[in-house]
């Protein structure tokens, strides 16, 4: 018996100085193989006296075990090691610039759009969309402004020589779904608008959103509300101080501006044109076959650039058509 | 609209501080900009007496003039031709501050102890007047503040008008809203007639009375014409923006900015009676008081004597009639002209003055008498003269204004509103606006004054309810409507889901105006037109735009030349065009990329945008648009390189293209670099509807590579197709993984290596199945086009 204890030690010595896994596999089959020294005894196992054979069978396999055992404990210290190595030679610099394209991003008018429609989708509103030429019709005569009215001197308006315009504002997309749809109605329309005034306040191009909703009974009340909860959504404050002033448009009765106070960085705050609105006029309806006794509804419209300016901080409008990559990354 | 506070307050004083009062008119609806102060402080400019006036000893053209400022004598040298003894004139004492912030000191000039100095108008900031000192009323107290004298302690409200407010174009229209708005009384000063001296008078006839149905004239003769306009009166029309001119000719604008009526007065002894009013022939002419020379329209209202037009009615009177500084006689006009007939000529004309601005809003049909004998009064006291009678020329009564009578229901207001206003809260409003109302029944009667030209019908009262209420007052409310599950879905395909596939892929979205350049858009399309349009505001911007193309390449342009190494940009917009088939108009989305695929990388080589680049941001955007079936087909588009370009198609029909700018066009455009462009028109997107599920093979897939040697010419798309074609159903992907010319393939030839992966749904794949399908291949790439594998 001595023999077996003998072999288990100078295994166990042997596979504690195994350096790596293949000293390790090949102590395993020195020992533990076909051929291995402990399986060698066991194959002697038949020349002991039966009475003898439980005991010694017993001393092998506890021997077989102590092997297995050791083997086994090295190879997880051994894989331990290689994957400490393994690990080690691995690391990188994970602060280096990843790979790839950097996105790029929404113009940042098209993002005060999608956020415009995204409040109003919200409250039950569609958009719709019109043509950029448009005939004097849409743009002008059916929204009650005929052709010598002075309300046309406030459109500085871009002809075509056929007497086709660009239209001059998004309301005639009023027009055009009223054409097409019967009350109830709710929807925006968000779009280029162009106007015949280029300085350092005013773009030949800009763009508006149209607002209508008309059923029955809608009163001023309906129009004030929702464009204070609109208002106070789109700056998200819910304190904007907000005013509403009686004012003139052609196509509504009554007609009001809307004015908005910021904290300017310097603290001075004055109040700032943001929203034109009102009730539709009679006229408007009768003219697209809707019963001003039976309907009524409110109409607004307001400039995307300024609403850009004042959410994003930006002072001169001419950086929105420039288009300088700089300046679109900022939004992106 | 310029407008004085001390002005406004002789008509309609509300007691309280300018700011307030602005607030209300604001509020009102009648807007106010501005509150601007009338003038500069002047601390220490007083009147001054010149007492005597000695020559400079040393300068021929300064004098050394003694001026007496109530309590003491100071020697001051002056310049000004008209410092003489006598004169009172604005004297700036040592220490004192001139409109400029110049503090005058004590100084010497030329030898001479100056002690302060004497004002022309523009150094007191009053006018651009520096001819000589400001001569002052001789009754001006010596040694009164000027600021006391010329009432500068008052401010200049600068109200923003809307078009419908012709009313409120004159100190009595603001002062009447003032007081409606205020609930306060007028104190409108009374003028009464000046009787008739003289016979004299000029004959009217009006042969256009609908476009004048009223026409009032008086003659004055008589008048000094060395009179000159008094300070008080200059200085109002300062206040006003308007310039003086002649004394006549500021009574008339002194009027006018008064009581809203338009006046004109012609030189008497230049007119040929009588003065008819009518339309002009197709041939006459007149030139004005601006000295242009008008060919007039047809048909536009003039006033005429025997010479023919001497006056473009409401807009501007001609140079022939015109006062001047000999004038001793006068005719002044007041007449009433229809707006309808006005609008839009004084634009046309390029002729926006103030008269034309009042008349095309509407003035008080009534008031052409009053403004008669308001003007006669000051002309009296300024100039002197002898009036003839004022006379009134009215056409028949049919022609004249009937007051319009609106039918008020008192519950359509709280409707509108949203909130009730007591019924005899509405009634004291409508009053207090001038209007009159009869309540006794359940609709009221309105009869509205002639000089409101803006109230037609119930939502117009409601207005003029709702305003003088406040808006403010008004609640806000949510409306109801029907919650309806949403009729139209934003689609999968809208602008939103464009813009965000196009910024994954690097690309940043511009917005580029309508209008471009048209030697620009002719580089892009050289032989089709683009629509112009009639007014442009320049050149550069002066034709529709037919793709997004041009406007993408000059922001391209313009990053490129700020250093930026690699460009993407997208645009959405509308493009125009007018073809065969007449005017379209309809969405495009564009897009751009040059220089650098991806700035400098520490790992990556920099690489410079190719064509596939492009093609594989087409590729991603088509699927996003839900163009399943587009393909990309070798084709020329104008503008672009003839080798490196592809049309997209969807089942034969042209979407778009895509492809490397032309050199040519790039070169004429200045950008060196190789840049690549699609378009695509986005109206054309299929919706496909919800994508439907194809089944999964749980089997084992076989990969299967052959490399194919193909004429240069062949398209790889062909023999992919054939390759697709041939392997048949079992195919689950190909791919052509190496295009490789050079050593070992003959010139001219190229080989296309191509990565067969088969795949059954219900079983495992034999070799013999496989073995079989490559072998179709191969013999069809054979057959179709001339493929042989390569050894």
């Amino acid at each position: 018996m001595n023999d077996i204890d003998d072999l288990v030690a100078a295994a166990s010595a042997a596979i504690t100085a195994a350096a790596d896994l293949s000293a390790l596999d090949h102590l395993r089959v020195h020992y533990l193989g076909k051929k291995g020294h402990i399986t060698a005894l066991l194959k002697q196992l038949g020349a002991l006296a039966p009475e003898l054979r439980p005991a010694a069978g017993q001393a092998i396999n506890d021997a077989k075990q102590t092997v297995s055992t050791a083997l086994d404990a090295r190879r997880g210290v051994l894989d331990d090691e290689h994957l400490e190595h393994r690990l080690n030679a691995e690391r990188i610099d994970v602060t280096l610039p990843g790979r790839g394209t950097a996105p790029g991003g929404a113009h940042p008018i098209s993002r005060v759009i999608e956020r415009i429609e995204a409040i109003f989708r919200h409250a039950g509103f569609d958009v719709a969309h019109g043509p950029e030429v448009e005939d004097d019709y849409h743009n002008f005569e059916a929204l009650n402004i005929p052709a010598h009215h002075p309300a046309r001197a406030m459109h500085d308006t871009f002809y075509l020589t056929d007497g086709r315009l660009l239209r001059t504002h998004t309301s005639p997309v009023q027009i055009r779904v009223l054409e097409h749809s019967s009350p109830p109605v709710r929807i925006i329309a968000p779009g280029r608008v162009y106007r015949c005034d280029y300085d350092q306040t005013h773009s030949p191009m800009f763009h508006q959103v149209e607002g209508l909703f008309i059923d029955e009974r809608v009163s001023m009340a309906d129009l004030k509300g929702t464009l204070d909860a609109f208002l106070k959504e789109f700056f998200g404050r819910e304190d904007l101080k907000i005013r509403y002033r009686p004012s003139y448009f052609p196509f509504t009765e009554p007609s009001m501006e809307v004015d908005i106070k910021l904290e300017s960085q310097h603290g001075i705050s004055h109040w700032l044109e943001v929203m034109g609105c009102g009730m539709v006029h009679p006229n408007v309806l009768t003219n697209v076959g809707v019963d001003p006794e039976r309907y009524s509804g409110f109409a607004f419209g307001l400039g995307v650039e300024r609403l850009a300016m004042l959410r994003h901080g930006i002072s001169d409008l001419r950086l929105f058509f420039e288009n300088d990559i700089q300046f679109l990354r900022q939004f992106a | 609209m310029k407008i004085s506070e001390r002005w406004l307050r002789e008509w309609t004083d509300p007691g309280d501080d300018v700011e307030a009062i602005a607030e209300t008119l604001t509020l009102g609806g009648l807007e106010v900009d501005a509150v601007n102060p009338a003038g500069p402080r002047l601390d220490g400019v007083v009147v001054g007496a010149i007492q005597a006036v000695t020559p400079h000893h040393d300068a021929d053209h300064l004098r050394v003039c003694t001026v007496f400022d109530g309590s003491a004598s100071y020697q001051v040298v002056c310049g000004a031709p008209n410092a003489r003894a006598s004169l009172k004139t604005a004297f700036a004492r040592p220490g004192a501050v001139l409109a400029d912030g110049q503090t005058i000191a004590h100084s010497r000039i030329r030898g001479v102890d100056s002690h302060g100095m004497l004002c022309s108008s523009a150094e007191l900031g009053l006018s651009d007047d520096a001819a000589g000192i400001i001569e002052l009323p001789v009754n001006a107290r010596v040694g009164l503040a000027l600021t006391e004298l010329l009432e500068l302690d008052d401010t200049v409200l600068e109200v923003n008008l809307t078009p419908n407010r012709g009313d409120c174009f004159s100190v009595i229209g603001v002062a009447r809203d003032l007081a409606a708005l205020r609930g306060l009384a007028m104190k409108a000063p009374v003028f009464a007639a000046v009787p008739a001296q003289s016979d004299r008078r000029v004959q009217i006839e009006i042969a256009d009375t609908s476009a004048c149905p009223t026409y009032a004239g008086r003659v004055i003769t008589g008048i000094d014409p060395a009179a000159v306009t008094p300070l008080w009166m200059r200085e109002r029309l300062r206040r006003a923006g308007v310039r003086s001119i002649h004394p006549v000719v500021d009574i008339t604008h002194y009027v006018m900015l008064e009581l809203g009526q338009p006046m004109h007065a012609f030189d008497l002894d230049k007119l040929s009676a009588p003065i008819v009013v009518r339309g002009a022939h197709a041939d006459e002419r007149i030139v004005l008081l601006d000295d242009r020379d008008l060919q007039l329209a047809a048909g536009s209202l003039v006033i005429t004597d025997q010479s023919g037009p001497i006056a473009l009615a409401g807009i501007m009177g001609g140079a022939a009639t015109a006062v001047s500084s000999n004038t001793r006689n006068i005719f002044f006009e007041s007449a009433f002209f229809e707006p309808v007939r006005l609008a839009g000529v004084a634009r046309r004309c390029h002729l926006q003055t103030d008269a034309s601005q009042r008349f095309e809003r509407g003035v008080d049909p009534t008031q052409q008498s009053r403004a008669i004998e308001r003007a006669t009064r000051l002309l009296l006291d300024i100039c002197g003269g002898v009036p003839g009678p004022c006379e009134l020329t009215q056409a028949d009564a049919a022609s004249v204004r009937n007051p319009i009578r609106i039918a008020l229901r008192p519950a359509a207001v709280g409707r509108l509103l949203g909130f009730e206003v007591e019924p005899v809260r509405m009634a004291e409003i409508l009053r207090g606006l001038e209007l009159a109302v009869d309540s006794t029944g359940p609709i009221w009667q309105v009869s509205v004054p002639a000089f409101r030209f803006d109230l037609t019908m119930e939502a117009d009262l409601i207005e003029e309810v709702a305003r003088v209420v406040g808006y403010a007052a008004i609640p806000l409310r949510l409306p109801l409507a029907a919650s309806r599950p949403a009729a139209t879905l934003p689609g999968p395909h809208t602008a939103g889901t464009v813009r965000s596939a196009l910024s994954a892929r690097g690309y940043f979205e511009a917005i580029t105006y309508s209008f471009i350049d048209p030697a620009l858009a002719q580089m892009f399309a050289p032989d089709q037109a683009s629509v112009p349009l009639a007014n442009p505001i320049s050149q550069e911007m002066s034709v529709l735009r037919r793709s997004l193309w041009p406007g993408l390449v000059a922001v391209a342009r313009h990053n490129l030349n700020r250093q930026t190494e690699g460009v993407r940009l997208f645009e959405l917009g509308m493009v125009f065009q007018n073809d065969a088939n007449g005017f379209v108009q309809f969405d495009r989305i564009a897009g751009l990329r040059c220089g650098t695929v991806a700035g400098q990388h520490w790992a990556e080589p920099a690489r410079e945008t190719d064509f596939y680049d492009i093609k594989q941001d087409v590729e991603a955007l088509l699927r996003t648009l839900g163009k399943v079936d587009a393909t990309l087909v070798p084709g020329r588009q104008e503008a672009l390189h003839p080798g490196q370009c592809a049309l997209i198609t969807v089942d034969g029909v042209v979407i778009g293209s895509v492809g490397a700018v032309h050199p040519a066009v790039a070169r004429a455009i200045g950008i060196s670099k190789p840049l690549f462009l699609f378009e695509i028109s986005s109206g054309d997107t299929d919706d496909h509807g919800a994508a439907q599920f194809q089944p999964i093979s749980k089997f084992p897939a076989v990969r299967r590579d052959l490399a194919v040697v193909v004429a240069d010419a062949v398209a790889a798309a062909d023999c992919l197709a054939v390759a697709r074609d041939a392997a048949g159903p079992l195919l689950r992907d190909l791919q052509l993984f190496d295009v490789y010319r050079g050593q070992g393939i003959d010139s001219g030839k190229k080989s296309l290596a191509l990565g067969l992966i088969f795949q059954a749904l219900s079983s495992t794949l034999t070799d013999d199945e496989v073995d079989q399908a490559v072998k179709r291949v191969t013999v069809l790439l054979r057959e179709r086009v001339g493929g042989t594998l390569r050894e």
